[in-house]
């Protein structure tokens, strides 16, 4: 019993414990060294609905969930096709896309920031190459999040390439011949025959994939600090910056609440999409 | 003759494509190897420098960053591998009731991670006093939802029947964990370390939460503030000091790199 009783209590503590304490704390306002925090009823719920910036940043969370997960997902099966062809020169097309995984996203962020600095950067001296205009990546409401969202998915689609890699060789290779020997196009086979069975793998890395857009900002911290005029925030920097920046722990608690609840209901639309999957099969 | 033709235009496509890929890096690579003044114009010719590795060390003090990722890394890997372990075991080994709940309990860390909680594991932090200390840092990630599921998978695997032999030779619970459980794990106690690992060295925002001072910060802080502190710095010392910071990693992912890739699957397979 000892056993559970240590690593259960530091789990509670950090996990559990915070959650109910993040609700509570969410009915009581901030407190003072003059004034103590008392309870405010459902004062902070009716600041978060009238909240014009949060209603932003929960359309951005969206478009960046929704944008980088099908792209990272499609752009995995191509690498995870490409390094598993026969194909000479896998080697380094594998530590190519592989490498952005392993560097610390504080990193990246660092990479990025500097390949679309206006003018220095990579990104505007290619544009100037072909006699465009540098663009302000960051610095413009328009782009700003849609740079964001592609350095998410250049380092996050190396990871989902393993595992795709990981699928496609055991795909038995009977089955492969068989579509072939009956005069199925290269095409064919990967749609009808690879395809269903790289299913499981899909729901795996798409509910890592939807956590993960939730749970890293690091870049967002680094490279925009969620502007210009909160164009590339997302909601996890938001409570960062709530919290921590304006020291707002009260309504920080409050959209802290609303997070885990957001979690909670896509595990719940995630869990009944699986269920119902696996009634057909 | 056609089919050889395709190879070779998917094989430059895919070489082209990856090429590309690697570019924001080759190029942040590029210019930490080159002064300052090569860092906008680019000309094959510029000669090679490791004066801003140099620079960069001199200026901040990363081996004290170093030194503390390292301490922290060892703290969470040390606690996770004890804890997990003795949390899958009861799990495989002892039938008690709620056992079932308690599991989905902790499994709920899956979902809300510690990052999403900050706000109040910091007041928790601060109410102990452990902000700003490397324990601080660790605390929420001592134990892991994913390695106590990863291991209790793997230790369903063992038979019952080794189990029980051992049992007949007179070994005692610990026994019986220590002798037949844990070395039939090994090859899943080093994917998880490897992941485990590599998540402590790039984590960043709870340390740069809960870190003040110089003494306590990991490497991803440390170099967040040192190409921040002077944003007026030089492009090719913020690039030699990313580097720096993360070429243990990428020398360790070169010479492992099959052993990690293989390792990463085992983990993602589950």
């Amino acid at each position: 019993m000892i056993m559970l009783v240590i690593p259960c209590s530091l789990l509670v503590a950090f996990t559990h414990y915070p959650a109910v304490q993040a609700l509570i704390n969410s009915f009581w306002n901030n407190g003072s060294s003059r004034r103590p925090s008392r309870f405010s009823g459902f004062e902070n719920y009716q600041a978060l609905m009238e909240d014009d910036r949060l209603a932003q940043i929960l359309i951005n969370s969206t478009i960046y969930a929704l944008g980088t997960i099908p792209l990272a997902i499609g752009l995995a099966i191509g690498m995870a096709l490409l390094v598993n062809s026969r194909l000479p020169g896998t080697t380094l097309m594998r530590l190519s896309f592989f490498m952005p995984t392993m560097l610390p996203m504080i990193a990246v962020a660092n990479i990025w920031l500097f390949f679309y600095a206006p003018g220095i950067g990579l990104a505007s001296q290619i544009l100037e190459v072909f006699g465009m205009q540098s663009i302000n990546f960051l610095g413009r409401t328009d782009t700003a999040l849609a740079s964001m969202m592609f350095v998410a998915v250049w380092k996050e689609a190396g990871l989902f390439m393993i595992f795709y890699l990981a699928a496609l060789q055991s795909v038995p290779t009977n089955l492969k011949d068989a579509a072939k020997l009956e005069g199925a196009s290269a095409f064919r086979i990967f749609w009808d025959v690879v395809m269903p069975l790289l299913r499981p793998t899909t729901i795996f890395v798409a509910v890592n994939a939807l956590i993960n857009a939730f749970r890293l900002v690091d870049h967002v911290i680094v490279m925009t600090e969620g502007g210009p005029n909160n164009s590339s925030a997302l909601l996890l920097y938001y409570i960062y910056e709530v919290t921590f920046r304006q020291r707002d722990f009260a309504y920080g608690a409050t959209l802290t609440v609303l997070m885990v609840c957001l979690l909670g209901l896509l595990a719940i639309v995630q869990y009944w999409v699986l269920n119902r999957k696996a009634h057909y099969q | 003759m056609n089919r050889g033709l395709n190879r070779i235009l998917l094989s430059t496509m895919g070489v082209v494509f990856a090429a590309l890929w690697a570019l924001p890096f080759i190029y942040s690579v590029w210019t930490a190897f080159h002064d300052e003044r090569y860092s906008a114009n680019f000309q094959l010719g510029a000669p090679w420098t490791f004066e801003n590795f140099v620079e960069a060390w001199r200026s901040a003090p990363f081996s004290l960053y170093f030194a503390n990722t390292m301490i922290l890394i060892t703290i969470v890997l040390v606690a996770n591998l004890i804890l997990c372990t003795l949390v899958a075991y009861a799990f495989v080994r002892y039938k008690f009731r709620w056992a079932g709940f308690l599991f989905a309990l902790i499994m709920v860390q899956l979902l809300i991670s510690p990052e999403i909680l900050i706000v109040e594991n910091y007041l928790t932090l601060s109410r102990v006093g452990l902000t700003d200390t490397i324990i601080g840092i660790a605390l929420p990630y001592l134990t892991s939802a994913f390695g106590i599921f990863l291991l209790r998978q793997t230790f369903m695997t063992v038979p019952k029947s080794l189990d029980e032999a051992a049992q007949i030779e007179g070994a005692g619970a610990w026994r019986v964990l220590w002798n037949v459980y844990v070395p039939l794990a090994w090859p899943v106690y080093l994917a998880y370390s490897l992941v485990s690992i590599s998540f402590h060295w790039n984590n960043f925002l709870w340390p740069l939460i809960v870190t003040n001072s110089p003494e306590v910060r990991p490497l991803t802080v440390g170099l967040s503030v040192f190409a921040t502190v002077d944003s007026g710095v030089e492009w090719s010392l913020v690039n030699a000091a990313t580097l720096m910071t993360t070429a243990p990693l990428i020398i360790a992912f070169i010479i492992f790199q099959r052993q990690f890739v293989a390792n990463f699957m085992r983990a993602g397979i589950k």
